[in-house]
């Protein structure tokens, strides 16, 4: 593998599950751009189990848009570029298509190496089918038929911090070695152990003649401190060799990489750690990528990152799993159409069976659009359930994803994000119609110039600036009063009440000083209590104060419950066409 | 745009592999007849062990003096009350096999005893020939006849006498339907919304439903249903295509195997197979978009409906919903001729 550092173009390709996408980055007038994508079918799934034909043809629409090669005609990539143009000079990889990966967890105590073990698992895009801690009650043989039973591809051992237990952690390493043997050798999971890293060489001895074994540093050092970046990474590379296992063309193509095959999760925890770094540490960011069978949710606080993976949850064959409990119901709240839930029932059910279809209809759009909210809403449940004090207050949130990208107005992608993440604070929501996000994260392992300078040149849509003060007051009362003051000259007064979404008279692109008071106790930024004046541009959809209070409540009755949701979207559209 | 294919045709060669998950034990062989709902391989799942500690057993003694005390070898087959381990000497313990099973692995002075073991079954999936035997995993059934794939199935395979309960491609199916002149017959209907009717369906017995659409609610009721239930077009109340219509219909009376399996990652699709004397040629599983190829739609205004691509066009189009897409003129009748994403069809063949 060589640096990308020297490289001009780059070449990131990803199979989804659905898309596979060809994204060149080349540079233009000294500085790196996002040039264009070419997006096809993926082929990693069946009959063909096989990436190189998914490939080949976002290759060729990449060509058919750009008007340059960047294959021979063998279908070979032509890597490096050659002095006609054709080809490029660096290619990275990511993946997100693929059967989801089963863990199984082992630590000591649940709130402690157990929990750290889970958050680990939840960084890429599987499950946690079993778990063993102390506190387990099962007979010895009960939790090995379970181990055996839950058919794992990784095993994740944690547990005893340094200079800690060693004895209980070495019991449950045995445990495991004696269910890995009774497995079918073709079947026997990847071992990563990230425990005590006193036993670390015993429980290589013991385990490397029955399977595959990592040694991470210890995730859980002591008790208040946790560390899973090590960890991660090993785990993101197992993970990916075990796709490159069982689907064909990855490990060929991963050959010709700069950067070695990275899940797509992975990389989006990395873009949005460093863009955590980049930008104010006093305010984390958010990333969301939206998918068909999972949905990433990762949000960076000064280079801390915390990265959840959720799969099945999803707009395609992720929404098998939404629909069970109280899932249609919560969906069918926020279809601003008068459609029987029967109907919606049958739309989601189908499409979890064909994700790429698409709505046809502006009802089956409004379908698509309730269940993203609902998805984005479990997602960020599950993720505070996971983080207790993660902070919902974010700098920037970066949206990514087909649902949010291919919206037919940027309004309604804003809407569903905001609807959904129901954030507090002031944020600016960037878009990723491009899919860039996973891509530049990857390339972000050796080149952090390109991810800065391809963020400068505008290949994210800025949404706009939303604020969500939080206040007690009852609806109607005046929470916030805002001067606005434009750069170009002129004043504007508003006065904002509870339980409502305004759209400040800010253009696209507009620049203006707001000076905000609070009424009544109103706390306008968690993160930022003492600030209110702020320097802002209005995006694609002005800037946008929400006062709907948190969690957002919709109306009981149904016709008014639509009548709001359809109010709602036109108050962003609106301000989008001025 | 690669197409993504659905087979209606009267006369075709299908080959189907058929394996299990597991290594396991070939019952037939090449060129043997079978039916649908045949064993052709079986296997056994480890269901449950016992970890049978010999140190505790006699008395607390070391993990190497353990080991020398086992009487017994990895493999080794026991009955309840066979010795396992003994200490000697003259107050000797012995540790007994507690139940039936084998010894699967001996280590630090434990046993590992399988207990027992559920039978898993590899059905033929379709009547057709054994074409070939693939060695502890299945084999590939070959038949020619006619083929219709559907969108999802509940799981179940078997065969038998197909009628036609449907005399049109929008009848609802309900258990008034239903009588006693259907028991072990494959039956055509229409659509279902009724819990009822696939109960009713199910007390015959049938050996299977094919349905034009499903109430998508039902679907965990059908999962549970012991026969076969193939739905052909979608959710909710949808008219069976035409081609499927007038292929099936009028197919009545000819032995039709329904294989209900959906298993998107092996690429498992429901399918209706009837076996006809001639000899078919194969079809490709999939294909690109072009011109005049017949094309059903999935996803609402058009679901389930079947017409012919004018022009696939260059760019991307705008819906009336505003997406836009990669899409194809697509000619539905005389009068009717709608734009419809790629995404959304998928080739007839």
């Amino acid at each position: 593998m060589t640096s990308l550092v020297d490289a001009e173009s780059v070449l990131a390709i990803d199979v989804g599950s659905v898309n596979t996408r060809a994204l060149l980055f080349d540079v233009v007038d000294g500085q790196y751009h996002f040039i264009a994508s070419g997006v096809a079918a993926s082929t990693a799934g069946a009959p063909f189990r096989d990436i190189s034909e998914g490939v080949h043809n976002a290759l060729i629409r990449l060509q058919e848009g750009t008007g340059r090669i960047f294959s021979t005609n063998e279908a070979r990539l032509i890597l490096p570029s050659r002095s006609d143009g054709a080809g490029v000079d660096r290619l990275v990889m990511t993946f997100s298509a693929g059967d989801e990966l089963n863990f199984v967890t082992v630590g000591l105590l649940s709130d402690v190496s157990l929990q750290s073990a889970q958050r680990l698992a939840g960084s890429i895009y599987g499950r946690v089918v079993e778990s063993l801690g102390l506190n387990d009650r099962r007979k010895a043989e009960v939790q090995l038929d379970a181990i055996i039973q839950a058919r794992p591809d990784v095993v994740i051992v944690a547990g005893g911090t340094e200079r800690g237990a060693t004895r209980s952690v070495y019991k449950l390493v045995e445990l495991i070695g004696l269910a890995c043997k009774v497995m079918p050798k073709e079947n026997r999971p990847v071992v990563l152990y990230c425990g005590n890293s006193v036993l670390a060489k015993r429980v290589k001895e013991t385990l490397e003649r029955e399977v595959v074994v990592g040694i991470a540093p210890n995730i859980r050092p002591s008790i208040d401190q946790e560390d899973l970046s090590p960890a991660a990474s090993m785990l993101a590379r197992a993970a990916a060799k075990i796709r490159m296992r069982q689907v064909a063309g990855f490990e060929t193509l991963s050959s010709l990489s700069s950067v070695p095959l990275t899940p797509g999760a992975y990389a989006t925890g990395r873009m949005i750690r460093f863009l955590s770094e980049v930008f104010d540490h006093s305010k984390g960011i958010l990333g969301v990528d939206l998918g068909a069978s999972s949905t990433v949710i990762a949000t960076g606080l000064a280079g801390a990152l915390q990265l959840n993976a959720y799969r099945p949850l999803g707009m395609g064959e992720g929404l098998s799993g939404v629909l069970q409990g109280a899932g249609l119901e919560e969906i069918s709240r926020w279809v601003s159409y008068d459609l029987p839930e029967s109907a919606i029932r049958d739309y989601l059910f189908q499409k979890s069976l064909r994700p790429g279809m698409l709505p046809m209809t502006p009802e089956t759009l409004a379908i698509e659009h309730a269940a993203a909210r609902y998805i984005l809403r479990i997602a960020m449940q599950r993720t505070l359930e996971r983080w207790p004090n993660l902070s919902l207050a974010f700098d920037r949130i970066f949206l990514s994803g087909a649902v949010l990208g291919q919206a037919p107005s940027p309004a309604q992608s804003m809407l569903i994000a905001l609807d959904g993440l129901q954030p507090v604070g002031m944020s600016i929501f960037l878009l990723d119609p491009y899919g860039l996000t996973q891509a530049m994260g990857a390339i972000a392992a050796n080149n952090s110039v390109l991810p800065v300078q391809v963020l400068d040149s505008g290949a994210y849509l800025n949404l706009g600036s939303v604020i969500v003060p939080l206040s007690d007051a009852r609806p109607g009362a005046t929470v916030l009063k805002i001067r606005i003051a434009y750069e170009q000259g002129g004043q504007e007064q508003v006065e904002i009440k509870q339980g409502t979404l305004v759209s400040l008279p800010i253009r696209n692109g507009q620049v203006a000083q707001l000076n905000i008071d609070t009424v009544g106790g109103t706390v306008l930024d968690p993160a930022r209590p003492r600030q209110r004046n702020y320097k802002i541009i209005g995006g694609i959809c002005g800037v946008v104060v929400d006062t709907r209070g948190r969690p957002i409540s919709l109306p009981q009755d149904a016709a008014r419950r639509r009548e709001t949701l359809q109010h709602w979207a036109h108050i962003l559209e609106e301000r989008r066409l001025v | 745009m690669l197409a993504s294919v659905t087979h209606i045709l009267p006369l075709t060669n299908i080959r189907r592999t058929r394996v299990l998950s597991i290594p396991g034990r070939v019952t037939v062989r090449q060129g043997q007849k079978v039916s649908a709902a045949d064993v052709i391989a079986q296997a056994n799942l480890p269901a449950r062990h016992l970890l049978l500690d010999i140190r505790r057993g006699l008395g607390g003694i070391k993990a190497n003096a353990a080991e020398k005390a086992i009487v017994r070898q990895e493999g080794d087959k026991l009955t309840k009350g066979d010795v396992i381990a003994e200490s000697g000497g003259m107050f000797s313990r012995i540790v007994r096999a507690p139940v039936d099973g084998e010894i699967v692995t001996i280590n630090a002075g434990q046993v590992l005893l399988r207990v027992q073991s559920t039978g898993l079954e590899l059905k033929a999936g379709l009547s057709g020939i054994v074409a070939e035997i693939l060695p502890d995993l299945g084999a590939v059934i070959e038949a020619n006849g006619a083929l219709v794939q559907g969108v999802w199935g509940n799981g179940r395979i078997d065969s038998g006498l197909l009628l036609v309960l449907a005399k049109s491609p929008e009848e609802e199916l309900t258990r008034v339907r239903i009588d006693v002149s259907m028991r072990g017959a494959v039956v055509l209907a229409g659509y279902c919304i009724t819990a009822d009717a696939l109960h009713a369906a199910a007390e015959l017995p049938l050996r299977g439903l094919i349905l034009s659409s499903l109430a998508s609610e039902l679907t965990p009721v059908a999962s549970k249903l012991n026969y076969p239930i193939l739905v052909l077009d979608g959710f909710g109340q949808i008219p069976m295509n035409e081609s499927a219509y007038k292929l099936l219909s009028t197919s009545e009376k000819r032995d039709a195997s329904v294989n209900a399996t959906l298993n998107p990652k092996t690429g498992e699709r429901p399918e209706v197979v009837i076996p006809l004397p001639s000899v078919g040629q194969s079809t490709p599983e999939t294909d690109y978009f072009t011109a005049n190829q017949m094309v059903r739609i999935q996803g609402e205004p058009y679901q389930g409906k079947i017409g012919k691509i004018i022009q696939v066009r260059q760019g991307l189009a705008t819906l009336p919903n505003g997406i836009r897409a990669l899409a194809a003129d697509v000619q539905l009748d005389s009068d009717t001729r709608v734009v419809v994403p790629l995404a959304n069809l998928d080739v007839l063949e």
